[in-house]
């Protein structure tokens, strides 16, 4: 049975939702192995990962090192020395990360998969490319491959019957890397599902003026993320943290709103594989209105507040 | 202060951008240089004429047309073009494209010594972001890659590294290659003087030959990867656009009730 490697992503210690999703992804390929790099997992992201098809979780701690690319390839190839399969979420810091184990190991790569099956002794992926104007399938003709997977792209779903997962410590030695790392300034984190993984996306951009009430608002009531046009965080109206596109954040949420955003190439590009895809801009010739599914041309001002208030009503608040 | 900057030739984003038989199509007429590569050729100009001295090389590979890639750099400021291109690249990887890259960019540092390899974040048209840290290792020099903020000072250059969780500072002696963001810096537009100059400018051709490297470990046979099938994605179908006379609010919720998503 193939062994298939997962890279754990972490949130405050727990497990982060596209590692449900990569897991769930990795039953379909064999058996997988969960790779969780940092301080030592507790009971409950053990249980979750075993939940979810994780048989060990193999742990192993580079401390701050760690954060470097070929400091956590390193780690990740130690754990995962014997998977014919390495699947990580398509972050930039995963995207290096598969880079340098690939060299290691003489794996092929594709980052950024929407999917990954076996198709005859070999991994094949699916995604979509050109601002997501194109579906392509790629063959990885090396015996070993690694696999980048977009959050939002399968869905999560734990075993029917949940087993435990074994947890084990694998002996890591940091290797000395040309690169230092000099200081490390977290980021205050925004309330709520991150970016890249909520399953809505509530966007504004230009037309909101600055004015993000309306825009989070709605985000609150669909339960989504806020997110903004490269417009709106050049003006400083935003943090380029919230910036979708193809340079910011790119999400493949189940619902994307678009609210004054005119929908520049760069946008689309970030956004447009989503599910369901609704923009209100006050411009009847935005170009975003050719990939929504529903475009109301109005003013976001009359438009946002009555939506709000007609979904509200809906479910009785 | 002497820079290498690597440039890519993509299609243009506006234009209609499509796969023949498993790779990007790429013509001149709707082509140029990556936008994301206009930030790396800006902070290689800045640091030389920050440090009062300097050149700046421009390297690209590619097909007859990729020539456009570093036409666009020395229109920008870069000082020297070269230009890999060999009938046997074709169809190579990541890892295949970084050997070529790496191998003509030896043989600039061999003649005289580079400072830096600077690069875009990523290309447009693949997105992939793997190349800087494929090139870096192959060159064997520090990777300092997605640099919204780039220094260097006293044989060392230090990045800092917009993470989602935090900003990281990250430093390394030189030689370095380092990736910066389009966050890094705003790149200048051509001026009508370099423009007439860059027509002119000659451009080094060198096949892969001349840059030591064999064909056959570089190029579709060598590649870990093919594109097996590649599809214009449909249409979304029943797309519908309503114009707000006072019910768009009640039209969106709706629409969002019907499809399950509210």
């Amino acid at each position: 049975m193939t062994t298939v490697a997962v890279l754990v992503e972490q949130r405050d210690g727990a497990v982060a939702r596209p590692t449900l999703e990569t897991l769930t992804l990795a039953r379909s390929l064999g058996t997988p192995v969960a790779v969780w790099i940092g301080a030592e997992p507790g009971a409950e992201a053990l249980a979750h990962l075993g939940a979810h098809g994780a048989t060990e979780v193999r742990h192993l701690d580079a401390g701050d090192a760690g954060r470097l690319p070929k400091v956590r390839a390193a780690a990740l190839g130690a754990a995962a020395s014997d998977a014919d399969v390495v699947l990580v979420t398509s972050t930039f810091l995963n995207k290096e990360v598969a880079t340098l184990l690939a060299l290691e190991t003489g794996a092929g790569v594709v980052v950024d998969a929407a999917g990954a099956e076996i198709v005859d002794g070999r991994v094949e992926t699916t995604q979509t490319v050109f601002a997501a104007t194109w579906n392509v399938r790629t063959r990885i003709n090396a015996e070993r491959a690694i696999v980048g997977l977009r959050p939002n792209t399968t869905q999560a779903a734990a075993l029917d019957e949940p087993a435990a997962a074994t947890p084990k410590t694998v002996i890591f030695e940091a290797p000395e890397t040309p690169e230092t790392l000099v200081s490390v300034e977290p980021v205050p984190q925004a309330e709520g599902v991150p970016l890249a993984e909520a399953p809505v996306v509530v966007s504004g951009g230009r037309g909101t003026n600055g004015d993000y009430a309306l825009v989070r608002e709605l985000a609150d009531v669909l339960g989504g993320a806020v997110g903004a046009s490269r417009d709106a965080t050049d003006e400083g109206w935003i943090s380029h943290e919230h910036m979708v596109g193809q340079t910011g954040t790119t999400v493949t949420p189940a619902l994307y709103v678009a609210c004054g955003i005119s929908g520049a190439v760069h946008h689309r590009g970030g956004m447009q594989a989503s599910g369901t895809i609704v923009a209100v801009n006050i411009d009847p010739d935005a170009p975003i209105f050719e990939i929504a599914d529903l475009g109301v041309v109005g003013d976001l001002n009359d438009v946002l507040p009555q939506a709000i208030a007609a979904l509200k009503e809906a479910r009785g608040a | 202060m002497r820079i290498l900057v690597t440039v890519k030739f993509t299609p243009d984003l506006q234009s209609q951008r499509s796969f023949t038989d498993g790779s990007v199509t790429r013509t001149a007429d709707d082509g140029s240089m990556n936008e994301l590569d206009e930030n790396a050729v800006e902070a290689a100009l800045q640091l030389v004429e920050a440090a009062g001295e300097g050149e700046v090389y421009a390297l690209t590979v590619g097909g007859p047309d990729a020539v456009a890639a570093v036409r666009k750099a020395l229109q920008l400021g870069a000082h020297h073009a070269i230009h890999v291109t060999d009938e046997e690249v074709a169809g190579a990887d990541v890892f295949g494209t970084a050997k070529v890259l790496a191998a003509a960019i030896r043989k600039v540092h061999d003649e005289t010594p580079l400072d830096l390899v600077i690069t875009g974040m990523a290309a447009l048209d693949g997105l992939t972001s793997m190349l800087p840290t494929a090139l870096a290792a192959d060159l064997g020099w520090a990777q300092l890659t997605l640099a919204s903020e780039l220094t260097v000072a006293d044989g060392t250059a230090t990045i800092v590294r917009h993470m989602p969780d935090a900003h990281e500072t990250v430093s390394a002696a030189l030689p370095a290659l380092v990736s910066v963001t389009d966050e890094a810096n705003k790149p200048r537009y051509p001026n009508f003087k370099l423009i007439m100059a860059a027509r002119k400018a000659p451009v080094a051709q060198w096949s892969l030959a001349d840059i030591g490297v064999d064909g056959a470990s570089v190029g579709a046979i060598a590649a870990r990867t093919t594109v097996v099938e590649a599809a214009p994605r449909p249409p979304r179908e029943d797309r519908r656009v309503v114009t707000d006379t006072g019910e768009g609010g009640k039209v969106l919720a709706d629409f969002l009730i019907e499809r399950g998503l509210a």
